[in-house]
């Protein structure tokens, strides 16, 4: 291969892996950590200005670029909060020198992993690449070591193992479907290939393809009723490592998941794969903002808060037509910048408290000023309170689809109002009345938090034409 | 395809099943890995048999990873594992042996109509072959729900993983990148699973994963 951006992308992680998990001194390799996420961004950046033919392998495009690009700057702004939050857990004896060494490594495993994921052509390395980035996760969600972390890490060990079996299974189908009209061999698993002849493919093997790759990919986005691993991964692993699978990893399983949708909107024969992800999604958002109300751990709650957004997500991408598709990928970008800040200011809040437990933690905007605003901002912006961008995202969202089917647009301002009233009384709780807990003041990273929470304020109030135009092209190729 | 080539791989997919419906009621953990041995046998010849109907050489290396990994040093480790941790009793089951077989067989039921009817224009091998695939996948996960020992749900996902290692072999030309991923993605598991299981001896003294239901962290 020659040397490219895309090379880049995923040559410096892979890169960089070796090294963290070769060197031992953490201050050294948390540096390390941040500049070479830092240089994977830059490489990622250049992919808008160049990019590299199609091959039987790689692949980019204005999609993947989109996705390509957000990965990338969260990865380099959460290594960024991950050296001082790992920093903390050393100094009060919670993770070992030799477990940061493997957490370091592991973080740029999964970078490899999802960038891989996203640049795939072949729908074969497609489903490797998960696959490798759900095993370093379950790695990294059990690092701790405690009960519940074994607990947690198993359950998503054997739910995501599941997933992704039956995206396997998925996978074979379509190359089944593809093999009579492409012809044996490589080409057979090739995206570009597949869609430019989907429509000659048997339609009926696609529709089961289709429900295998929905359920298996399903499961890594965390629609209900597939869920069940996603609150205990993120509340029982390092909290980068939740920022990460919050802002990222959905993102990329649902990547995968709109790539096939391509794939069947381009055989006419074919079910129509809209209605089963607006089902998924609606089901999703109402049960997860019911779900916000009796939680009692911090990051619990915002995990719940990480499912309904993911089906307000697949909703948009479900719907489709331009405008839904331009609500959705604005709604996901706009997600995974609130949510990671929103896991910057609960790790630094879960650090100074010393517990996850909300009822142990209150007036928090009394006893650290600067955590307490960032979090209530951040989860002004999560509920989707204007003028902040997700407020623009999902009125977005909430308008094209009472332009199309009022009955569903119903049901989804219902689980809007339901989350929105379920997170804003338990911020309630927790950033404003009684101070409680200990009040030692927080050796924080406050600079990604902030950064991220401008960009989402920014969006919310003026969308630059570049950006808009370029969303609206993404979206035209969604379909 | 000679007629009794075809019959072959039809008989070879089928015993995978049958093989699969033995693991599901096997009691002891010894018994289990023992059927599980069995069950990587029977994919291995199934896998091998495909290789020479098909002309493909390449699937000789499948078959011989299933032979050599699957069959061979995952039983004995398991069987290790399981001597040194003292947990050779009674597995513990969520469902009797009664509904699990029921469930199975409603399972292959299933699968048979699923598959049989969406791949009318196939080749009769492969779309029976993708059947009897889905059928041990389904099985697998059945035995995955239905038990609550670590040991054995990994023996549960190991085996719905030769139902995909049947259905990759049985779609003809699909190329082996994604088979020898396959095994690895099994080998990596399979560390994964070590160090779990290390670790949670390490903190509990048993594998029943009930064990670990206990510190959810739900009802703190």
């Amino acid at each position: 291969m020659t040397i490219d951006a895309v090379a880049g992308v995923l040559a410096v992680p892979a890169a960089a892996a070796a090294l963290l998990a070769a060197l031992p001194d953490y201050r050294v390799t948390a540096r390390l950590n941040v500049v070479a996420t830092a240089l994977t961004f830059a490489c990622a950046l250049s992919l808008f200005f160049t990019r590299p033919p199609p091959g039987s392998y790689l692949l980019v495009d204005d999609l993947n670029s989109t996705f390509i690009v957000l990965t990338t700057f969260v990865a380099f702004t959460t290594s960024v909060f991950s050296s001082s939050y790992i920093g903390h857990e050393l100094a009060i004896g919670r993770l070992t020198p030799p477990f940061v060494r493997f957490y370091h490594a592991m973080y740029q495993v999964l970078m490899f992993a999802m960038n891989l994921a996203l640049v795939a052509n072949n729908i074969g390395l497609m489903w490797v690449a998960i696959e490798l980035a759900t095993l370093t996760t379950v790695l990294m969600v059990g690092i701790y070591r405690t009960h519940e972390a074994l607990e947690a890490a198993w359950k998503y060990f054997i739910l995501g193992s599941v997933g992704i079996a039956l995206a396997l299974f998925g996978t074979i189908l379509v190359y089944m479907a593809a093999r009579p009209v492409i012809g044996e061999g490589l080409e057979a698993m090739v995206w570009t290939a597949l869609v430019g002849r989907a429509s000659e493919f048997d339609a009926a093997l696609l529709d089961v393809a289709f429900v295998f790759l929905l359920l298996g990919y399903g499961t890594k986005v965390g629609l209900a009723p597939l869920h069940a691993w996603l609150p205990d991964a993120h509340a029982e692993g390092p909290t980068p490592i939740s920022a990460v699978l919050s802002g990222l990893l959905l993102n990329v399983a649902l990547y995968a998941l709109l790539r096939f949708k391509i794939l069947l909107a381009a055989n006419a024969a074919a079910l129509a794969p809209g209605p089963l992800m607006v089902t998924l999604g609606l089901i999703s958002l109402v049960f997860a903002a019911f779900m916000l109300y009796r939680r009692r751990d911090i990051k619990r709650l915002f995990a719940y808060s990480s499912i309904e957004h993911m089906g307000i997500i697949t909703f948009a991408f479900g719907m489709g037509g331009p405008l839904a598709n331009f609500a959705g990928l604005l709604h996901m970008t706009m997600h995974s910048l609130t949510k990671s800040a929103i896991f910057f200011a609960v790790g630094h809040v879960a650090q100074v408290k010393g517990t996850q437990r909300i009822a142990d933690m209150g007036g928090l905007t009394a006893t650290h000023p600067l955590l307490g605003w960032a979090l209530a901002a951040g989860v002004a912006a999560i509920a989707g309170l204007p003028p902040l961008g997700i407020f623009m995202s999902e009125f977005l969202v909430v308008s094209s689809t009472f332009a199309r089917s009022p009955l569903l647009a119903i049901v989804l301002v219902f689980g809007l109002l339901v989350g929105l009233a379920g997170l804003l009384l338990r911020l309630n709780g927790i950033a404003f009345g009684e101070p409680r807990g200990p009040t030692t003041k927080a050796e924080a990273s406050y600079l990604p938090m902030f950064a991220h929470l401008a960009l989402v304020l920014t969006a919310g109030v003026y969308m630059p034409p570049a950006l808009v135009a370029w969303f609206q092209n993404v979206a035209g190729l969604l379909g | 395809m000679s007629r009794i080539g075809f019959d072959i791989a039809h008989l070879l997919a089928g015993s995978l099943v049958l093989v699969s419906f033995l693991e599901l009621y096997q009691d002891r953990l010894y018994a289990l890995l023992n059927v599980f041995a069995v069950h990587a046998l029977v994919l291995t010849a199934s896998v091998a048999w495909q290789a020479f109907i098909q002309d493909a050489p390449h699937l000789y290396v499948t078959a011989a990873i299933a032979l050599v990994f699957k069959a061979m040093i995952i039983p004995v480790a398991l069987h290790r594992m399981i001597v040194r941790l003292g947990i050779h009793r009674e597995i513990e089951k969520v469902v009797g042996v009664g509904p699990a077989m029921l469930a199975g067989m409603g399972l292959v039921a299933l699968a048979m109509v699923v598959m049989l009817r969406v791949t009318p224009g196939a080749e009769p091998l492969a779309r029976e072959d993708l059947a009897f695939a889905l059928s041990v996948v389904l099985l697998g996960l059945l035995m995955m729900v239905t038990r609550r020992n670590a040991v054995s749900q990994v023996v549960g996902f190991m085996s719905l993983e030769n139902g995909l290692v049947l259905a990759a072999t049985g779609a003809k030309g699909m190329p082996l990148v994604v088979e020898i991923s396959v095994a690895f993605s099994i080998l990596i598991a399979f560390i994964v699973i070590g160090i779990f299981l290390f670790r949670i001896r390490e903190r509990f003294d048993t594998v029943d994963v009930q064990a670990l239901d206990r510190f959810r962290g739900e009802r703190r």
